[in-house]
């Protein structure tokens, strides 16, 4: 396949994963807020800092406050994360790409975009019919995809671009702990602090299966169930080992061994989770360890870039206008 | 929904006759729209129009901001055609390729129809479409055009005409394809038992028309479709046609040219291509060759064309045969190479580059259409009843500075068609761009577009100029396969 194809593929899915997650955020930090005990002020500065916005943020917006987070998040054009901003990108790759993507793919990309794009031009702020809208529309996508797409070389960097896009936003709703202002020093164990791990694993609809697995609501089982879950379909692992699969679905290699420094990167990664314990991750910082996963699915992509994408055997000719992948 | 109010209006009009009366061979068709009610007829219209936006058929309009799409207009009521009527155009249009094919190849070559005086060889040699850097090609089958637009017109007293010939890459045919899918769907009950002749098979005979034409070594033959990529307003076509051939759609960028052989660069190293179809212009091809600052081309495009290595559909250089002044000489041209007359005639045409001709245009401007040599899409042209008096001053100006780019030819009355309008119907003026392709021989689509000029009384029917289409219904002769009837739903 092109390489201009694989690119288009694996940026579309991972958009519009991208919109689906920041929909999550905004939808359980909205109701994480009016569930706050009266008196403790309300948070919206972390969602912000979760995604990884907030020098863009402080550039244009001066009240960290539900209203100018939700616009920022939402609908912001100029905000390339936003819900908008993200599934702008992934129909301009779906349409560059269209005849390689199945029709009922391209629909469901295209109409979710026409609704955002309506709801934006109201300039009504986003309500959870919305947000909800967004997930399940994307959702949507995914089973698309899944149902109508051949399970070949494009299928495979789809999935790729989608389950590294999860993997990583799964990190940050973890982390937003670090970033949430606490009541007092002795909070753990507290009310505020069940309801911010609930509303962590509502987030990306892990509750259910949280209990039934784990029962209580505890940090080190929240973080064991998001981070090392062999089973959950958006804990890190569950994701990375998909998309390692996938890897090697392209490249015909072997699992447990690589042909390429993409595979290389990741598959290090997955081997890593698979044998780390949870204990660990938290006597070493969650933070950090966060953080340095981050760090780790940045190169990823990268290798994903050099080795696919526009592998340096081939001459870079100019190209034309087109835009930015970021 | 009826048609009692429906006026011709004095102009030739499709469907009915002077009298109002509907014409015989139509009569069923006008029958089952009137027995619609109206509320049906404008829910399917508007769930027509809001299929087409969902789908993202849509257009780029130019000079606009960038992401403003349009749909292309979509009107119910379609246009028919009688099957002895279609046989005639059919082998006009035949006719016409085949004498331009014959005329490209011998511009290239020895350019015998100057040497023997017939064209004259300033008109050919000022002709902007003219590419010195194909004399001397010999594309595979000896064919050039191998996908024409050719867009004719019927005039007041229905007579047929060629208006244009689009002989370099001529867009609209994914048009007819989506306006009969969503017609079928849209009105099963209405198309069942016309015996409207099918179109979906465009897709497989275009594929095998670039097998056809691939160089002759070619294994393992990888054909494309070369794109100038999303932001151009027919970049829906482009992969619409990919992907119903199950080709790759490629942008320049995806292209590479070593050892005079085209490569196209994959996830798993570079692939060898033997046939390019190209959507974009001569011009942007190669920037080694045509345009230096190309950006949606191929460096070295040329030189592996030049050397066979790949076939480019169509040929670099057609736009020679499509240059306004050669088009008032394709009757001398069919006569010349086939020895025959012209089956669809020409629309008699004033050169304004012959003091004589140019005389009667300047003084009957407000009587003739002008337009430039090399536009297209409608653009840069004047209808002279239309227009000011400042405008046709403009043009007589325009055409004493440069008459080698100008010509002149009565306003035709453009047949009409009814519309849907509102709550009604209208008459409005149409044309027809049937699509031929030319590989080991000439098959011309039963069908086209018929685009339809929206606005009340005008003759302008592209797509960037307030035009609409069609779906055209070819009916079948005797022995002409149709359309297979469906279950109404």
């Amino acid at each position: 396949m092109l390489s201009r194809v694989a690119d288009a593929i694996y940026w579309m899915c991972r958009y519009v994963e991208r919109a689906e997650n920041v929909a999550r955020f905004v939808d359980v930090n909205e109701h994480l807020m009016l569930d706050l005990p009266p008196g403790l002020p309300t948070q919206w500065s972390p969602l912000v800092k979760i995604t990884g916005d907030s020098a863009e943020f402080s550039t244009r917006y001066r009240a960290a406050d539900q209203e100018e987070v939700e616009w920022f998040l939402t609908f912001d054009s100029e905000n390339p994360n936003s819900i908008l901003s993200s599934l702008r990108a992934a129909r301009e790759n779906a349409r560059s790409i269209r005849e390689i993507i199945s029709s009922a793919v391209w629909r469901e990309i295209n109409e979710l975009y026409l609704y955002v794009e309506h709801h934006a031009a109201r300039r009504s702020s986003p309500q959870h019919d919305f947000l909800q809208h967004v997930i399940r529309a994307s959702h949507g996508i995914e089973g698309a995809s899944y149902a109508t797409l051949s399970h070949g070389a494009p299928w495979h960097f789809g999935r790729i671009g989608r389950l590294l896009e999860r993997a990583d936003k799964t990190t940050r709703v973890i982390d937003m702990r670090y970033f949430v202002l606490r009541p007092s020093l002795n909070d753990v164990g507290s009310p505020a602090e069940d309801l911010h791990w609930t509303a962590v694993l509502q987030s990306v609809s892990a509750l259910e299966m949280y209990r039934q697995r784990h029962g209580t609501v505890r940090l080190d089982s929240v973080a064991e169930f998001l981070i090392l879950d062999a089973y959950f379909p958006r804990s890190v692992r569950n994701c990375l080992r998909r998309a390692n699969n996938s890897l090697h679905s392209i490249s015909k290699a072997p699992l447990g061994t690589y042909g390429n420094e993409a595979e290389r990167r990741l598959g290090r990664l997955v081997a890593d989770l698979d044998y780390t314990a949870i204990g660990e991750v938290i006597v070493a910082g969650l933070h950090e360890f966060l953080d340095d996963t981050q760090v780790k699915l940045n190169s990823v992509g990268d290798a994903l870039q050099d080795t696919f994408f526009s592998p340096r055997q081939h001459r870079h000719s100019g190209g034309t206008a087109g835009f930015a992948n970021v | 929904m009826r048609f009692d109010s429906y006026e011709t209006g004095g102009f030739y009009d499709e469907l009915f006759l002077a009298d109002g009366t509907p014409r015989p061979e139509f009569r069923s068709l006008v029958d089952r729209i009137e027995s619609l009610p109206l509320g049906d007829l404008l829910a399917r219209q508007q769930a027509a129009e809001r299929n087409l936006m969902h789908m993202g058929i849509t257009f780029n309009v130019y000079g606009e901001d960038t992401g403003t799409e349009r749909i292309f207009p979509f009107d119910l009521v379609p246009r028919l055609v009688a099957a002895e009527d279609w046989d005639r155009i059919e082998r006009g249009l035949q006719q016409r390729i085949r004498a331009l094919n014959l005329f490209c190849d011998d511009i290239y070559h020895e350019r015998k129809i100057v040497k023997d005086g017939i064209v004259p060889a300033e008109i050919i040699e000022s002709a902007e479409g003219l590419r010195r850097e194909c004399v001397g090609q010999n594309p595979p089958q000896g064919v050039w055009c191998h996908v024409t637009g050719t867009d004719i017109v019927r005039d007041g007293d229905g007579q047929v005409y060629v208006l244009e010939d689009n002989l370099r890459v001529p867009s609209g045919v994914s048009y007819v394809l989506q306006n009969r899918a969503m017609m079928k769907r849209t009105f099963p009950r209405v198309f069942r038992g016309l015996g409207v002749r099918p179109v979906v098979d465009y897709p497989g005979r275009l594929l095998a028309m670039l097998e056809d034409v691939a160089p002759r070594s070619a294994a393992g033959l990888e054909v494309v479709v070369l794109t100038p990529g999303p932001y151009n307003s027919a970049y829906f076509e482009h992969s619409f046609l990919a992907q119903q051939m199950g080709v790759e759609l490629v942008e320049g960028r995806d292209l590479v040219v070593e050892d005079d052989t085209v490569f196209m660069r994959t996830t798993t190293g570079l692939e060898r291509v033997h046939v390019i179809y190209r959507r974009i212009d001569d011009d942007f091809l190669d920037p080694e060759v045509f345009r230096p600052d190309s950006m949606l081309g191929v460096p070295g495009l040329m030189r592996a064309y030049r050397r066979g290595r790949v076939t480019l559909v169509n040929a670099p250089g057609t736009g020679v045969a499509d240059d306004k002044v050669i088009y008032a000489y394709v009757p001398q041209i069919v006569r010349y190479y086939l020895g025959e007359d012209m089956i669809v005639p020409n629309v008699p045409t004033y050169m304004c580059w012959d003091a004589k001709q140019r005389q009667h245009v300047l003084e009957n401007i407000d009587k003739l259409v002008v337009k430039p040599a090399n536009e297209s899409g409608g653009y840069g042209l004047l209808i002279g009843p239309h227009a000011t008096e400042a405008e046709r001053e403009e043009f007589r100006r325009r055409i004493r500075d440069d008459c080698r780019n100008y010509i002149a030819q009565p306003t035709l009355s453009l047949s009409r068609v009814p519309t849907l309008i509102e709550d009604h119907f209208e008459g409005r003026h149409v044309d027809l761009r049937p699509f031929i392709l030319y590989g080991r021989e000439i098959y011309v689509l039963p069908g086209g577009l018929t685009r339809v000029a929206l606005r009340e009384g005008s003759l302008v029917v592209n797509s960037s100029q307030g035009g609409g289409s069609k779906d055209t219904w070819v009916l079948a002769g005797p022995g002409q396969g149709a359309a297979p009837g469906r279950d109404p739903s």
